[in-house]
Formats: C-alpha cells, sequence, structure tokens
C-alpha cells in the first residue's frame, strides 16, 4: 500500500510524469516482448533458417 | 489489486459504476426500437443471403465432385505448423534444382539474383551465380542490344523470348511461370511433390496425342510436361543423395518460398501477434469481470407497497 501511494505520489500523479511513464515503458515493453519473441522463434528453429546455416557456405 | 490499479491510474479505469450499467442492461438491444417491417426486412434479407451463400456452396461442391482429379496427399512440410520456418537448406538445394533442370523450360521471372543472398546464397555466391548467366541489356550508342553477364539486380533470365516460343517448343502446352505456381494451383506446394512424382503409365481407355504424358495429379490426367526428376538426374552440392522424391521436395520448398518470400516473417509476426493477444485477452476478461461483478452478484428484491 505504501509502495503503491509512493508511486502515485512521485510519478503518476502530475501528467507530464505519468505521460513519460507510459512512452518509457511502452518502449521497454517492445523491445523486451520483440527480443523474448526472436529468441523463441530462433531456438524453436534451430538449424533451419538462413543464418544457422550460412557458415557452411561463407569462410 | 483492480482498486489499486485504479488508483494508481487516477482515472476511475477500474472503477465498478452500477448505476450507468444497469441504465446500458434496459437499453441492450440494437434493435429494440425498431418498427416490426423493419425487422422482417432484416431478417429475410439474412435468410436470403445464407440461402445464397449455401447454393453457391453445393454448386461448388457439385464441381468438384465431377472432377476426374486425384487430389494431392498432405505431406509433412517442415516448414508445415504455427511457428515454423522454411529449411533454407532444402531451398537452397531447391534453388540448384530448379536451375538444372526446370529452368529449360520454366521461367522464374519474378526472382531476382539480389533476392536469394542472405536467403539461399551469401552475396558473392549470389553475385557468381548471376554472372554465369548471358543476360540481354542495351540499347547502346548505336541502338543495338548487346549481351552481357548478368548482376545481382538482374532477374532470372527465361528460357524462351516469349508465350508463343515456349508453345512451339512444347508441343503448343505453355510451362507456366514457376515464381507464384505454389499460390497458383490448389494444394500448393504438396500439388507440385505430387505431381513431380506422380507420373505413371497411362491406364487402359486413356488416350495420350503426341507428346502428352499421363499423371494422374493433372487436372484431366493428360500433361504436356514429360517426367523430369529422377533418381540422380543432378548431384547436390552439398552431397545430399538426390533421389527422385528429394529432388522433388526440394524444389517444391523452394518454389514455396519464391512465391511467399515473406514466409518466415509472417511466421515469426505469428509468435509476437499470439504473445501480444494473449495479454490483451487477459486484460479485458480481467476488467469485464470487475466491471460486472457487482451487476452479476446483485439481489433485486420486490417490496410491494403495503396499504
Ligand atoms: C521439358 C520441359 C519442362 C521441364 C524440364 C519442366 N517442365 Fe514443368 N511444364 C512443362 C510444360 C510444357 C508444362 C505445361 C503442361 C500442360 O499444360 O499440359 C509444364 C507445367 C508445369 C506445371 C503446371 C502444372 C499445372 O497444374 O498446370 C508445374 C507446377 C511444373 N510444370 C513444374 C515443373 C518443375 C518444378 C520442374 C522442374 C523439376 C519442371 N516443371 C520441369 C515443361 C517442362
Amino acid at each position: 500500500m505504501a509502495l503503491s501511494s509512493a508511486i502515485y505520489n512521485t510519478l503518476f500523479k502530475r501528467t507530464s510524469t505519468f505521460a513519460l511513464i507510459i512512452v518509457g515503458s511502452a518502449f521497454f515493453f517492445e523491445r523486451g516482448f520483440d527480443l523474448g519473441c526472436d529468441t523463441f522463434f530462433d531456438s524453436y528453429n534451430k538449424g533451419k533458417q538462413w543464418k544457422d546455416i550460412k557458415g557452411n557456405y561463407s569462410q | 489489486m483492480a482498486a489499486r490499479v485504479g488508483r494508481i491510474c487516477g482515472a476511475g479505469l477500474f472503477k465498478s459504476n452500477t448505476t450507468s450499467s444497469l441504465n446500458q442492461i434496459s437499453s441492450y438491444s440494437t434493435t429494440r426500437d425498431w418498427s416490426r417491417g423493419r425487422k422482417a426486412l432484416v431478417g429475410s434479407l439474412g435468410i436470403l443471403a445464407g440461402g445464397a451463400g449455401a447454393i453457391i456452396f453445393a454448386l461448388d461442391r457439385s464441381v468438384r465432385a465431377s472432377e476426374l482429379e486425384l487430389h494431392p496427399p498432405k505431406n509433412p512440410w517442415s516448414h508445415n505448423g504455427w511457428f515454423d520456418s522454411l529449411d533454407h537448406a532444402s531451398v537452397r538445394r531447391g534453388y540448384e534444382v530448379y536451375k538444372q533442370v526446370c529452368s529449360a523450360c520454366h521461367s522464374l521471372r519474378f526472382i531476382a539474383y539480389r533476392n536469394l543472398v542472405g536467403v539461399t546464397h551469401t552475396e558473392e555466391e549470389a553475385k557468381a551465380e548471376a554472372e554465369e548467366q548471358m543476360i540481354t541489356d542495351g540499347p547502346d550508342e548505336a541502338g543495338n542490344m548487346f549481351k552481357r553477364p548478368g548482376k545481382l539486380s538482374d532477374y532470372i533470365p527465361s528460357p524462351y523470348p516469349n508465350e508463343e516460343a515456349a508453345r512451339a517448343a512444347n508441343n503448343g502446352a505453355y510451362p507456366p511461370d514457376l515464381s507464384y505456381i505454389t499460390l497458383a494451383r490448389h494444394g500448393g506446394e504438396d500439388y507440385i511433390f505430387a505431381l513431380l512424382t506422380g507420373y505413371h503409365d497411362a491406364p487402359a481407355g486413356i488416350a495420350l496425342r503426341e507428346g502428352q504424358y499421363f499423371n494422374p495429379y493433372f487436372v484431366g490426367g493428360a500433361i504436356s510436361m514429360a517426367q523430369s526428376l529422377y533418381n540422380e538426374v543432378i548431384e547436390y552440392s552439398d552431397g545430399t543423395p538426390a533421389s527422385a522424391s528429394q529432388l522433388a521436395k526440394d524444389v517444391s520448398t523452394f518454389l514455396k518460398w519464391t512465391a511467399e518470400p515473406e514466409f518466415d516473417d509472417r511466421k515469426r509476426m505469428m509468435v509476437k501477434a499470439i504473445g501480444i493477444f494473449t495479454i490483451l485477452t487477459m486484460v479485458s476478461y480481467y476488467a469485464k469481470r470487475f466491471k460486472w461483478a457487482s451487476l452479476k452478484t446483485r439481489k433485486i428484491e420486490f417490496k410491494p407497497k403495503s396499504k
């Protein structure tokens, strides 16, 4: 409770900081989400994609 | 938790407002104020549209049933499935098959050598592939067309200058451009595979004209393309045993890529779309339950006024 009201008072109460928080968290969420999805996709398809096999063709 | 989020946001985001919800419920139906005539009209329009759809569907089915055509079996492609990318080693071998076999008759007009870079070949390899071909360019200062070795930006040259030349060389049948062939045929890559491996002696009663061959997967059975894939008809540069079915599988995968070069990106987006929509669904479900909680748990009491 104390934590949430502290967060509210310092960050969310003023529109300027609140908007900043939204933009900032959207940025970091997007980066993290993309990274997570790409990591999953690349490990799921290990050995099939070009980046996995290009070592066989160039020195 | 919701109350806390609501308070943090300070916006009444999750605040449940019973009165307004109750007001909404009485105006739930969007057709409440319609006249009978209007309801009847819209209703019969709906029935008509549904009936027309059913008739079209039935007509389509009946046409299919009358075709003497063998549908290709579904194969377990390594790129089947929600998250599976293409097998690029197979795409690369498929390019070798196209180049050494199919390109004698079929064009691949919409693929340029630069498209191979980062998909099946390194940049140096793709350049070398392009330089093997002599491309007509021009006109030069004297107005003449001239030949030059290919560049990365060149499209894969076609075997025939135009459709008429192609027909003249193939008993009047036109070998279609293969760039988008997996999208242009029912069954896609399954069909290509079945077609290439499905050649047969014609059964009794089927008359083939000069230059025709029997293939049950081709509509009508009589195809003007001779069987072109046999065991060991080419040699793979990566040493994979070149059985006829391996060749067919690889060239089908290659043609899948030429038709859908965005295939891998699409599968990658699939992961992201499922992820983000899962999160959004959970949030909306929670918000809905929260907003409706007071409605669903309310009790209505009727107290007649005692006189
Ligand atoms: C000798 C020339 C020749 C070669 C080599 C050849 N084709 Fe064909 N192909 C044709 C002709 C001609 C047709 C048109 C057949 C018809 O309409 O009866 C055709 C038609 C096709 C069709 C379309 C069938 C349909 O449903 O309309 C596909 C797909 C096809 N070829 C794929 C291939 C592939 C893949 C290879 C390489 C493994 C290949 N062809 C090699 C001549 C050739």
